[in-house]
């Protein structure tokens, strides 16, 4: 089970950033069902790619259903979270497919030149580190995925490589 | 070994987008054939060709439609399960990447036959690149009349929308699933009803795998004898299976039901990588069962996995090598389930963390040997007492780790009292 608390705002939410939410928010108002392909789409332009406290105010009022439904959703799926998240979320997969493939190997790799350890995100808020289930891409494993792109056959040393990239 | 493709025999050979490259290959014939029919004559047609569900539980495809068709209602839906949640399984991903009207046209079939206008495939969050792919080819087939209103110039309206998850291996389950669609956190609902009955907002829905609705194309054109002529007595047709792991050649294949275990791992994917040896194969994703090495030669279907102590499932096949340990994999997968029950009842919540302890406890060295018992009669119980398939499934690893892999257990325990000794 997920055990993820949904926290009073740490930094309030710029302005400017709160109104494009309720732009993409309001075409969906009284379609509850649109919840999470909004929440997906909030979550790429508020920045901290996480659904805060006011974040989800804005979208409970502006799609007019209450605000227990929207924490609801937010804090049950892996995709999204409810703390400040990094500019780039790394999930590397750590299934058995991946795990029987070395991903210990590469998590380390990986945790150790970003200087901070897996579910925490790095001082200059670029990265997130998080692990995650199977990818689907278990031919190519062991794999990890960096915001909407996938890598596969990784090594330590290739992954590190990767994410100098970002 | 020669593949048998026909779900995937389009791969490689059309653009997936361009709707006229799959109608160029034969494509939405069968749906044509099927707007020609009766919704009765469809129904007799895949209940004779034998198809089964490649969701997981196998259940007769005929039989469900049937269902459904059979339930009255003003509006009533198609849902595509493409959550594929289950690790090491990359078939549906394969298939809605190659060639995805294949998919929209099964789901038209579908929809035609148990009177249901409107369509959603549910993605899996983690395919987010393919969303685009299937948006662009839904607006392609569209243009052309294939789906919409009145397709193919008949009287039948029938369209798809898609929706994505957000991770939630439990979302796989098909009334977690339509609480997902519904936008509500995917939680499993008390069956009956069935969806058959009461699925989306309580409307009677059909819900398929992927893998299903895409064989039914081929067996509109083809007939329910051609199909039959594919697989064994009780599972007609092809599967589409995952070899991954410590395999030297992992790849997506298809090959009629009845295909051997052991050919399939040690011809199609070469044995074990790096010159090691196959240790055991766990079939069917997180939720299925370990097998040692000795035990895989058997031909793959439903009832001769389950006569041989194994799962088809997804039809993934993880192959694990002599230089893993079984108890440190059990421990990963006790992980997953950790991390992924829901959390609506105790025996699922607590019995898979209290499982992931106990396995842990050989790990560090503190391990009893009652503790198998202890990890045995918490499993029976949790396949007994547990609300969905989850729950139901998931101390499978552990139950079939113990019985073919004792051993590994009990050098825990020696290794930890000679380290202390
Ligand atoms: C925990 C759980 C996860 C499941 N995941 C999937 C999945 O990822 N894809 C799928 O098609 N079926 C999955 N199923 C099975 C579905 O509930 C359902 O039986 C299936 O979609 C029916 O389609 P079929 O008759 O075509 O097999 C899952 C079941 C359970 C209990
Ligand atoms: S068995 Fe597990 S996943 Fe299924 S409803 Fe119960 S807690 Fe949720
Ligand atoms: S197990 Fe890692 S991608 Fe499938």
């Amino acid at each position: 089970m997920q055990q993820k608390s949904c926290p009073s705002s740490v930094k309030p939410t710029d302005t400017a950033i709160l109104a494009q939410v309720t732009k993409l928010a309001s075409p969906y108002k009284g379609k509850e069902d649109m919840l999470i392909q909004v929440l997906k789409k909030v979550q790429t332009v508020v920045g901290h790619s996480s659904i805060s406290k006011d974040v989800a105010i804005v979208v409970a009022e502006a799609m007019d259903i209450p605000l227990i439904n929207v924490y609801e959703v937010a804090s049950f799926y892996s995709m999204f979270a409810t703390t400040p998240r990094g500019k780039n979320v790394i999930r590397v997969c750590k299934s058995a497919p991946c795990h029987v493939k070395g991903a210990a190997e590469v998590m380390e790799a990986i945790s150790k030149a970003l200087g901070v350890q897996f579910g925490e995100t790095t001082p200059d808020e670029k990265f997130t580190l998080e692990t995650c289930e199977c990818l689907g891409i278990c031919a190519v494993s062991p794999a990890m995925m960096i915001n909407d792109d996938v890598y596969g056959e990784l090594t330590p040393e290739k992954a590190v490589e990767i994410i100098k990239n970002y | 070994m020669q593949e048998t493709r026909v779900v995937l025999r389009n791969m490689g050979k059309i653009d997936p987008v361009k709707v006229e490259d799959y109608v160029a290959q034969g494509g939405y014939e069968g749906l044509k054939k099927a707007i020609a029919l009766s919704a009765d004559e469809i129904i007799n047609l895949v209940k004779e060709s034998g198809l089964r569900g490649r969701g997981g539980a196998g259940f007769s495809t005929g039989s469900k439609w049937q269902f459904v068709k059979n339930t009255p209602a003003d509006q009533k839906y198609v849902v595509c399960n493409a959550d594929e949640g289950e690790p090491g399984t990359s078939k549906d991903l394969t298939l809605m990447k190659n060639d995805p009207n294949t998919l929209f046209e099964g789901m038209a079939i579908a929809g035609v036959t148990v009177g249901a206008t409107y369509g959603y495939i549910y993605l899996r969050a983690e395919y987010p690149y393919l969303f685009p792919v299937l948006e662009q080819a839904l607006a392609n087939a569209r243009a052309k009349g294939y789906l919409g209103k009145n397709i193919m110039g008949s009287k039948f309206d029938f369209d798809i929308e898609v929706r994505s998850g957000a991770g939630a291996y439990v979302c796989g389950e098909e009334t977690a699933l339509i609480e997902s669609i519904e936008g509500k956190r995917g939680e499993p609902r008390f069956k009956p009803p069935y969806p058959g009955v009461e699925g989306l907002w309580g409307k009677p829905t059909l819900v398929n795998n992927v893998e299903t609705l895409s064989n039914l194309p081929e067996i509109l054109v083809k007939g329910a004898a051609w199909f039959k002529t594919m697989g064994t007595a009780t599972c007609a047709g092809t599967k589409i299976f995952s070899l991954c792991g410590n395999v030297a050649n992992p790849c997506v294949v298809e090959y009629p039901f009845g295909v051997n275990l052991k050919q399939l791992v040690e011809e199609v994917g070469g044995g074990a990588a790096n010159g090691r040896k196959v240790k055991a194969v766990q079939t069917g994703g997180a939720s299925g069962c370990i097998l040692r090495a000795d035990q895989i030669d058997f031909a793959m279907d439903i009832e001769n996995c389950l006569k041989n102590g194994a799962s088809l499932g997804s039809g993934a096949i993880c192959v694990i090598d002599d230089s893993k340990s079984i108890v440190e994999t059990v421990h990963n997968l006790l992980s997953f389930f950790v991390h992924e029950s829901c959390g609506k009842c105790t025996p699922c919540r607590e019995g898979n963390m209290r499982l992931y302890e106990l396995c842990g406890r050989f790990l560090d060295g503190t391990a009893k040997e009652e503790d198998l018992d202890t990890m045995l009669d918490l499993a029976d119980t949790m396949m007994l007492a547990s609300l969905c398939g989850l729950g139901q499934t998931s101390p499978t690893a552990v139950v079939t780790s113990i019985a073919n892999f004792r051993n590994e257990y009990l050098d825990c325990i020696a290794n930890a009292e000679r380290r202390n000794s």
